[in-house]
């Protein structure tokens, strides 16, 4: 209780210090953020009691639960920042495909291990270096909330490289595959690091970290991965998509959400 | 890669106040990289360590049950191998 009286006046005093319209940016920003560890995490959890083996089950369970950690404390402050009284749950189960803002990597089906696997390292080489920069964010909720993702993220990364690696290096039938996910999915990585208008004005805003500034550093572990894996380095896409992020989506979200969101739509108000 | 091919590994973790490493259980992995981090999925979720040793099972050679009586027996009767005959000094503290 003492804590939570200590916490309030800082932390009304950042939201109340921001402009209306900035308020309003990132609101739609940090929905962007809680949609994207929501979606992929929803997307491992379709692994559990799928796995290859076991452990792979359980690891990945362990990942979609960190996301799922951080997707919370994300709507819980992006429902602060609207400040219209809807809650975490609102936003998670009652806004429709075209209002989540998730790039369209994270959305898209699990296919086999191989393919999971680099749609995971693809948004993991983007979610470390992110989630560092964001930790000297002065937007005091959003530092503290990559603080303790950042963790949890250096480890998805070790734990993504390390299975490109395995398989890219692995058997015939396991490069075959990793090969495959990676010409599917390689097209998707370019979203994450193009800002949309709203990023840009955070951006010049000095709230969220340039994304331009970690790109030299992604290319390097993802070069290193590849060389170890022996994989050939993909051409840079010419055939990008994106829009996910502005509420484009491809038709796999709205499968996502009518599982994802079926109770609540159902049983409105329904609680534990 | 079939599952069967890889070979079984046994985890010890030590845990936070703990000074020594303690067999925790198995799994399977295909190297000791591997098997590190699957351990870490599968045994250290609930804050249980902060360090683990793994060991391919195969490398662990155990007593045979059956020589247990030969082995262990014979000890039972032996109370003057136990030190209890000395008196501990008062100042020695942690013993």
């Amino acid at each position: 209780m003492l804590l939570l009286m200590q916490a309030a006046p800082s932390e009304s005093a950042t939201l109340a210090s921001y402009p209306a319209e900035v308020r309003q940016l990132l609101f739609h920003y940090v929905l962007q953020l809680a949609d994207t560890s929501l979606i992929l995490g929803h997307r491992l959890s379709e692994w559990c009691g799928h796995g290859p083996i076991l452990e792979q089950d359980l690891a990945m369970a362990n990942i979609a639960l960190d996301l799922l950690g951080e997707t919370r404390s994300l709507y819980q402050y992006a429902a602060e920042l609207e400040g219209k009284g809807r809650t975490e749950d609102d936003l998670a189960y009652l806004r429709a495909a075209v209002e989540y803002r998730n790039p369209l990597l994270v959305e898209q089906p699990n296919g086999d291990f191989a393919h999971t696997i680099v749609r995971q390292f693809l948004f993991d080489n983007f979610h470390y270096p992110f989630l560092q920069q964001l930790k000297s964010s002065p937007d005091e909720r959003l530092a503290g909330i990559a603080e303790k993702a950042v963790k949890e993220a250096a480890y998805h990364l070790k734990w993504s490289s390390e299975w490109i690696i395995r398989l890219g290096d692995g058997t015939p039938e396991s490069r075959q595959r990793v090969e495959k996910a990676i010409a599917s999915l390689w097209r998707y990585a370019t979203e994450l690091t193009t800002p949309t208008a709203t990023e840009k004005a955070l951006q010049e805003a000095g709230i969220i970290p340039d994304y331009a500034a970690l790109q030299p550093a992604m290319a390097a572990h993802v070069a290193h991965v590849l060389q170890e894996a022996t994989l050939p380095t993909p051409a840079a896409s010419t055939f990008a998509l994106a829009g996910g992020k502005e509420g484009r989506h491809s038709e796999h979200l709205g499968y996502i959400l009518t599982e994802l969101q079926y109770v609540q739509r159902a049983y409105p108000g329904l609680t534990w | 890669m079939n599952q069967s091919e890889w070979p079984l590994w046994e985890v010890f973790i030590r845990s936070k106040q703990g000074l020594d490493h303690k067999h925790v259980g198995s799994l399977h992995a295909a190297d000791a990289t591997m098997a590190i981090q699957n351990a870490r999925d599968v045994y250290t979720r609930r804050l249980e360590g902060v360090s683990i040793w793994v060991v391919e099972s195969t490398h662990i050679h155990a007593s045979n049950p059956d020589d247990a009586e030969a082995f262990f027996d014979p000890a039972a009767d032996k109370v003057y191998r136990h030190p209890t005959f000395y008196d501990v000094p008062d100042s020695i503290k942690h013993m």
